[in-house]
């Protein structure tokens, strides 16, 4: 379990956390949506240990926290199985190895384990940076941001593996996401933001009954629509 | 630490363009500065007209002196374009092909001769240069100066030499040669002895007491004369320069051009390489993923300053090998090398992680890091007492601040049995390692800003 309780940063006056109060049991996908500037980022990064919080607290479980941050954390001018086997070494796998051609084929880029990651697409860039994250093999896993720049097919594969990591390893997965379908299709449970501020924790459903509870015009459009509209609701 | 070390080497690897610019960068400004250092100035180019007739001799008395080759002793501190009139000579130093035209005129001898006549008349050479560079054309009248200074000299000692054997022959007696001919001159010793010899056989009276006072004087004057004929000699260079050395020990220039372009290299490449490989990780968003338990900050920096220290080791000691076919180095010496370029790597490469944490672009870090060690290397170089006191004073608080004057002693008391004190180099160097580690150790926090 990961827990948070009356978290708040500030960033010079600007609040970009107000109080956020968050739990997170072992196995649960929690998906962590919001608009820009809302403060998923910073929430992420302060669970992960990134960036201090300047009020409330943290617990995380034993064991590693997994973090995978937006803009990919690799060495470009290194290749794909260089960089693995870096991380695999800092790490201290008794097989480092091993590892690395676990997480090629986790990624699909076995083929390309030569390459230079430079010379790579942002999705596969991506993707190997959702590896070496993995790498830690983590009891709570964060993602910031994860499928961005990954084509369909792409984004499929990952998805199925973090489901697969949650519900097999009964590892804990926190992702955000400005993407709304697709936190309602792999968030088990959704942590809404704005403006530093908590405004919903629960099931998807649980949002589509906020929804139509509190903006009924918008409770038989897409999810997407609704989500929009209880923001707006929310006076966001 | 040894993977990010391999990491870092495999970086580098990977950018041979960067590699071979951060090597040969630095190699190049150190071999250009060591070269100048090492060089002395160029003779410089004059146009020289010899008009004195090539029999002319410079006399004393009837006696006529043997050639002292002014000319050739001219042409050998200035690189001579002989001309053949005043003309050429005033063409040569116009179109810039000669700094300066140095002519002799035909009477310079006879004039000199005229100095121990009743009518002496001035000798005077000509000196035709060009004020077009204030720079060249003080150098030139330097060059002129000590030129004429160093001719006016060895003419001097030549005529006071001369001057002592006539003093001689006026004192003890002896022949001179005049006009082919040998006289016997008796001098005043012989003279003194002889009217001595004479004097008992006089009775006492007006003529005793006269040779009485012949010998007297002849007593006086051989007695004053003696004490002149030093005095003649130390007439051509009354001062004489007694050097000593109250600061410092000296090594040979090309031990000390060679430490130069040493330490230029290692400082180089180190500072720009750490500071460089230390922005790369935060440019690549890889610093928080390491720093997330992988490696501390302080195991962060050592690596960055291991890396500059291994990679300047090896291009300074190529230098160094490089140098030694054309300069011989003390190989007994290696160890000390070493220790230096260690010492010397270490505090720099301290430095340059410092630069590295405060800038933290890959590109600011490299303009911040060449504007931060050229002119330091360059205000270490000033000598001592080339400039005013407080700019002097200002220059030696700047320089002992950063590691580049220290590790250029380091270096040169490794090089050189003659350089200045290893030890002091090496705790000046420990004492910037602390300082500067902090100082990166401080800016990192900021690597962290999310």
């Amino acid at each position: 379990m990961i827990e948070a309780r009356e978290l708040v940063k500030r960033f010079g006056e600007r609040e970009a956390l107000r109080g956020v109060d968050f739990v997170a049991e072992a196995g649960e996908l929690v998906a962590v949506i919001g608009p820009n500037g809302a403060g998923k980022t910073t929430l992420l990064s302060i669970l992960a240990g990134i960036a201090r919080a300047d009020g409330g607290e943290v617990h995380v479980p034993e064991g590693e926290v997994g973090w995978v941050p937006q803009q990919a954390a690799l060495y470009r001018r290194l290749t794909v199985e260089e960089n693995l086997l870096l991380f695999a070494r800092l790490e201290g796998h008794a097989d480092p190895h091993a590892s690395v051609e676990e997480m090629l084929e986790l990624t699909g880029l076995a083929g390309r384990r030569g390459e230079v990651v430079a010379r790579l697409s942002g999705g596969n860039q991506q993707r190997i940076n959702i590896a070496i994250g993995l790498l830690a093999r983590p009891s709570v896993l964060l993602l910031d941001e994860p499928s961005v720049g990954l084509d369909p097919r792409q984004r499929a594969r990952l998805w199925e593996f973090v489901s697969a990591l949650a519900e097999t390893n009964g590892t804990t997965v926190i992702f955000s996401t400005h993407d709304i379908q697709e936190a309602e299709r792999y968030g088990g449970r959704l942590l809404v933001l704005a403006d530093g501020e908590a405004l919903f924790d629960g099931s998807p459903d649980g949002l589509l009954e906020a929804v139509r509870r509190e903006a009924p015009e918008a409770a038989d459009r897409d999810f997407e629509t609704a989500f929009v509209a209880f923001l707006h609701h929310k006076g966001h | 630490m040894r993977w990010l070390l391999l990491k870092d080497l495999q970086i580098l690897r990977r950018s041979p363009l960067q590699a071979v610019l951060l090597v040969a960068y630095p190699v190049l400004i150190a071999v250009l500065v060591g070269f100048a250092i090492s060089r002395s100035p160029e003779k410089p180019r004059v146009a020289f007209l010899n008009d004195v007739p090539a029999d002319a001799r410079v006399s004393v008395g009837t006696r006529e002196l043997p050639n002292v080759g002014v000319g050739d002793r001219i042409c050998a501190r200035v690189e001579c374009i002989h001309v053949k009139d005043r003309a050429e000579a005033v063409d040569e130093v116009r179109s810039g092909d000669a700094l300066a035209a140095l002519i002799l005129p035909a009477n310079l001898v006879s004039r000199i001769n005229s100095l121990s006549t009743p009518f002496p008349k001035t000798p005077q050479i000509e000196v035709i240069v060009s004020e077009e560079d204030p720079v060249k054309a003080r150098l030139v009248n330097d060059r002129i100066d000590a030129l004429v200074a160093q001719a006016n000299l060895v003419i001097a000692r030549r005529i006071a030499a001369e001057g002592g054997k006539f003093l001689g022959l006026v004192l003890d007696g002896g022949d001179l040669e005049v006009l082919g001919q040998t006289i016997e001159i008796l001098g005043l010793r012989n003279s003194a002895r002889i009217v001595a010899s004479l004097r008992p056989a006089l009775p006492p009276g007006e003529l005793r007491d006269s040779v009485d006072r012949v010998i007297r004087f002849t007593r006086l004057a051989r007695n004053n004369l003696a004490t002149g004929a030093p005095l003649l000699a130390r007439l051509a260079q009354p001062v004489a320069v007694d050097r000593e050395v109250v600061d410092g020990s000296s090594p040979p220039l090309e031990s000390f051009a060679i430490a130069v372009a040493a330490t230029f290299t290692l400082a180089f490449v180190v500072v720009l390489l750490v500071a460089g490989s230390l922005a790369l990780e935060r440019e690549e968003n890889a610093f928080p993923r390491l720093t997330r338990g992988l490696v501390s900050h302080s195991g962060l920096l050592a690596e960055k300053v291991a890396l500059g220290v291994v990679v300047g080791l090896a291009v300074t000691l190529l230098m160094l090998a490089g140098l030694a076919l054309f300069v011989p180095l003390h190989w007994s010496r290696f160890g000390l090398w070493l220790v230096a370029i260690l010492g010397g790597g270490a505090a720099l490469g301290a430095a340059g992680a410092a630069l590295g944490a405060a800038a933290r672009e890959v590109r600011a870090v490299s303009l911040l890091a060449f504007m931060v060690t050229l002119p330091v290397a360059f205000l270490s170089l000033i000598p001592a007492g080339a400039v005013g006191p407080a700019f002097n004073d200002a220059i030696e608080v700047v320089t002992a601040l950063f590691p580049f004057k220290p590790a250029l002693d380091a270096m040169t008391a490794a090089l050189d049995p003659g350089g200045p004190d290893l030890s002091v180099a090496l705790l000046h160097l420990a004492a910037l390692i602390a300082a500067y580690g902090l100082l990166a150790r401080f800016a990192l926090r900021r690597f962290n800003a999310v």
